[in-house]
C-alpha cells in the first residue's frame, strides 16, 4: 500500500502506538502522575510509589489472564470469581487441614474451573465471554453452598501470604518477589515459547492456524486452564494483601483487569499486544483510580469512565489498523 | 397443517415440554394451582422481557451484553422518579422510561455502527457504563413504584388459571413485535441477521436497521427493568442474572446465535421452562444455592449445545 498523502499528526502517533505501544503509555503514566502531584501537592513519596505498586500488582496479574486470552481473541471474565474462590478456600481450609493442603485444594479448584472454561470454549465452541460468565455464575453458587458449611471453622491467613501481601523490604512491597519472576515468565512465554507463538497465530487468523496444523482446541484448553491458575495464585496474593476472606474479595478487579489489558495495547480481537503494555496499563489504572478517589468520584462514575476507556481505546485501534 | 407443524416443530416441542414440566410440578405439589401459576408468571416476567429484547438483537445478527445493566437503569430511574408521585404523575414517568430504554439501546446500536467495533466489545463496555449510571442514580436498592403498576401483574384476569403477568407479557410483546414483524422493518431485521452483505446489496439500510434492533432491545430492557420493580416494589441498581439467562433462553428457544432465524414465541416458552425447573427445585426443597448451581449448569449446557449446533450449521 502506498501512502500518497502526507502523514498527519494523528497518523504518525497512531503508527507509533501500534509499533511501540510502550512509549506513549509510559508518557501517559508520567502525565497522570504529574497531574496527581499538581492536584494534591506533597502526595508523591517513596511510600506512595510503593503503595501504588502494591495495589497494581494483583491487578496486573489478573490482567495477564486477559492479555493471554485476548491474544487468541478471547476473554476470561471468571478471573475475579476464581481469585475470590481460591482466597476463600485457602483462608477457611487452612485451620482445618493445614496450609499446604489448603493451598493445593484452592489451586486445584481454580484449575477445574479453567478446564470447564476450556472445555466449553475449545470443544463446544461457545464464545469465551458467555462461557466464562456462565462458569463464574456456577462457581459463585458453589462458593455460597460451601460457605454455609464452613461458617464455624474460623479463618486463618497463612503468615507467608501476609508477608507477601503487605510486607515491605527496603521500602518496596514484597509482592514484587512474586510479581517480577511472574512477569518475566509471562513475557518470555509469549515472545519466545512455542505456546506464545501459537496464541498470536490463532488470534491473527484461526483458520490459517488450523490449516497449518495447529490443534486449536488443545491451545484453548491449555490457555484457559493456565488463565484460571494465574487467577488462583493472584487470589492467594490478594488474600495476603486485603487480610480478610470475603465472598466478593476480588470481584471488583474483573472490569479493571480487562481495561488494563486494553489500555496496554492488547487487541481484544487477538493477534496483537503483549504483557509489557498491560503492566503499564495496570499502573495507569491504579494511578487513575487514586486520582478519582481523591476527586471523590463515586463508584458509578468510575465504572462509566472505565467502560468508556475500553470503548474509546478499542475504537481508536480499529481506526489506526485500518489506515495502516 | 402438516407443513405448519414441521415448520414449528421446535416451538411445539417446547410447548409440550413446558406442559410436561407443569404436570410434574402438579405431581410434586398436589395443591399447585392458580396462585402457584401466578407467582411463577411474575417471577418469569423480567426474564421473559429480557429474553424478547435479546432475541430481537440475536435475530438481527448481534448480541447485547448490556441488557441486564440497562434493566437496572430503568428500574432505578422508575423507582427514584415515582417515589412519592401520584398515579397521574406516574404515567408520563413510565412513558419516559420506555423512551429512555429506546435511547439507551439506540446509543448501543449507534456506537456499534459508527465505531465499527464488534457488537460484543461495544456492549461489554456499555455494560459497565450502564451499570455505573444505575449506581449513580441509586447506590442501594430503594425508592418505590406506583401501586397501579404492581397491581398490573398481580392476581388473575378472567379465568383464574390465567395470571395477569402472562397477559401483560403477551399484550406488550404482541403490540410491539407483531406490527414490526409484518412490516418491511421485520423483513430487514431478519435480512441483516441472515447475511448483512446480501441485505446491503438488496438495498437494506444495514446500519439503520441494526440501530433499530438495538433500540428495540433497549425498549424491552426498560420494560424488563420496570417489571423487576413491579415485582419487588423498589428499584434495583445491581443487575440480576438476566444476561446469561436471556442468552440461554434465546438459544433454547430456537433462535440461532448468528442471526436470521427463529421467532419470539420459542424463547418465551424457553423462559417459562427454565423458570419452572427452578420452581420445581424449590418445591423439592433443594437448597436455593444448590438450585442456583443446577440452574446455571442447565443454562451453560444449553448454550454449549447451541454453540455446537451453530458450528455444525456453519460447516454445512
Amino acid at each position: 500500500m502506498t501512502m500518497t498523502d502526507t502523514p498527519t499528526a494523528l497518523n504518525r502517533m497512531g503508527r507509533l502506538m501500534v509499533d511501540r505501544p510502550l512509549l506513549p503509555l509510559i508518557g501517559l503514566l508520567i502525565l497522570l502522575i504529574a497531574l496527581l502531584a499538581v492536584l494534591n501537592p506533597g502526595v508523591l513519596s517513596m511510600f506512595w510509589a510503593s503503595n501504588t505498586l502494591k495495589i497494581a500488582i494483583p491487578l496486573a496479574m489478573l490482567a495477564a489472564c486477559q492479555t493471554l486470552t485476548m491474544l487468541t481473541g478471547g476473554i476470561d471474565l471468571s478471573v475475579g470469581t476464581v481469585a475470590t474462590i481460591s482466597a476463600y478456600l485457602t483462608a477457611t481450609l487452612a485451620p482445618l487441614i493445614g496450609v499446604p493442603p489448603a493451598i493445593a485444594i484452592a489451586l486445584l479448584s481454580a484449575v477445574v474451573i479453567g478446564l470447564v472454561n476450556g472445555f466449553g470454549i475449545a470443544i463446544c465452541r461457545v464464545h469465551p465471554l458467555i462461557m466464562t460468565l456462565g462458569t463464574a455464575l456456577i462457581a459463585t453458587g458453589c462458593l455460597l453452598v460451601y460457605q454455609r458449611y464452613v461458617i464455624a471453622t474460623g479463618v486463618l491467613i497463612p503468615d507467608f501470604l501476609l508477608w507477601l501481601g503487605t510486607g515491605r523490604t527496603w521500602g518496596l512491597p514484597n509482592s514484587l518477589a512474586l510479581f517480577i519472576p511472574f512477569a518475566i515468565l509471562v513475557i518470555w512465554a509469549q515472545r519466545r515459547s512455542g505456546f506464545g507463538r501459537l496464541l498470536y497465530a490463532i488470534g491473527a487468523n484461526e483458520a490459517a492456524a488450523r490449516l497449518s496444523g495447529v490443534r486449536v482446541w488443545q491451545v484453548h484448553l491449555t490457555l484457559y486452564t493456565l488463565s484460571s491458575l494465574i487467577a488462583g495464585v493472584t487470589g492467594l496474593l490478594y488474600l495476603g494483601q486485603i487480610k480478610t476472606a470475603s465472598l466478593s474479595l476480588a470481584l471488583p478487579l474483573d472490569l479493571p483487569s480487562v481495561a488494563a489489558a486494553v489500555i496496554g495495547g492488547t487487541s481484544i480481537f487477538g493477534g496483537r499486544g503483549g504483557y509489557g503494555g498491560t503492566i503499564v496499563g495496570a499502573l495507569i489504572l491504579t494511578v487513575l483510580t487514586s486520582m478519582l478517589t481523591l476527586m471523590q468520584i463515586p463508584e458509578g462514575g468510575r465504572r462509566i469512565l472505565f467502560g468508556l476507556i475500553i470503548l474509546a481505546v478499542t475504537a481508536l485501534f480499529i481506526r489506526l489498523t485500518e489506515r495502516n | 397443517m402438516k407443513r405448519w407443524i414441521e415448520a414449528n416443530s421446535w416451538t411445539l416441542g417446547l410447548a409440550v415440554l413446558l406442559a410436561a414440566l407443569l404436570l410434574v410440578t402438579k405431581l410434586i405439589q398436589p395443591d399447585f394451582g392458580a396462585s402457584g401459576l401466578d407467582s411463577l408468571a411474575r417471577a418469569a416476567l423480567p426474564f421473559a422481557l429480557a429474553t424478547v429484547g435479546m432475541a430481537i438483537v440475536v435475530i438481527a445478527g448481534g448480541i447485547d451484553l448490556s441488557i441486564a445493566a440497562m434493566m437496572a437503569v430503568a428500574s432505578v430511574t422508575g423507582a427514584v422518579l415515582m417515589d412519592g408521585a401520584t398515579d397521574a404523575q406516574s404515567v408520563p414517568i413510565v412513558i419516559g422510561i420506555l423512551l429512555l430504554g429506546l435511547l439507551m439501546g439506540a446509543i448501543n446500536g449507534a456506537l456499534i455502527v459508527v465505531t465499527r467495533v464488534p457488537d460484543i466489545v461495544v456492549t461489554l463496555a456499555m455494560l459497565f457504563v450502564w451499570q455505573g449510571v444505575a449506581l449513580l442514580i441509586l447506590n442501594a436498592p430503594g425508592g418505590s413504584i406506583a401501586p397501579w403498576l404492581r397491581s398490573l401483574i398481580t392476581g388473575n384476569f378472567g379465568p383464574d388459571w390465567l395470571p395477569r403477568a402472562v397477559i401483560f407479557l403477551a399484550v406488550i410483546t404482541a403490540l410491539i413485535w407483531v406490527p414490526i414483524r409484518r412490516s418491511k422493518l421485520g423483513l430487514r431485521l431478519y435480512a441483516i441477521g441472515s447475511d448483512p452483505l446480501a441485505a446491503f446489496r438488496s438495498g437494506v439500510p444495514v446500519g439503520q436497521t441494526r440501530i433499530i434492533a438495538y433500540a428495540l432491545c433497549g425498549l424491552f430492557a426498560a420494560l424488563g427493568g420496570l417489571s423487576v420493580s413491579m415485582g419487588t416494589g423498589i428499584g434495583e441498581p445491581i443487575p440480576g442474572p438476566y444476561l446469561l439467562a436471556s442468552v440461554a433462553a434465546v438459544v433454547l428457544g430456537g433462535v440461532v446465535l448468528g442471526g436470521g432465524r427463529g421467532g419470539l414465541l420459542g424463547p418465551i416458552l424457553a423462559v417459562f421452562i427454565l423458570r419452572t425447573v427452578r420452581m420445581d427445585l424449590t418445591l423439592l426443597s433443594v437448597d436455593p444455592n444448590v438450585a442456583a448451581i443446577i440452574e446455571g449448569t442447565i443454562m451453560v449446557a444449553v448454550v454449549m449445545f447451541g454453540a455446537v449446533l451453530a458450528t455444525r450449521a456453519r460447516r454445512t
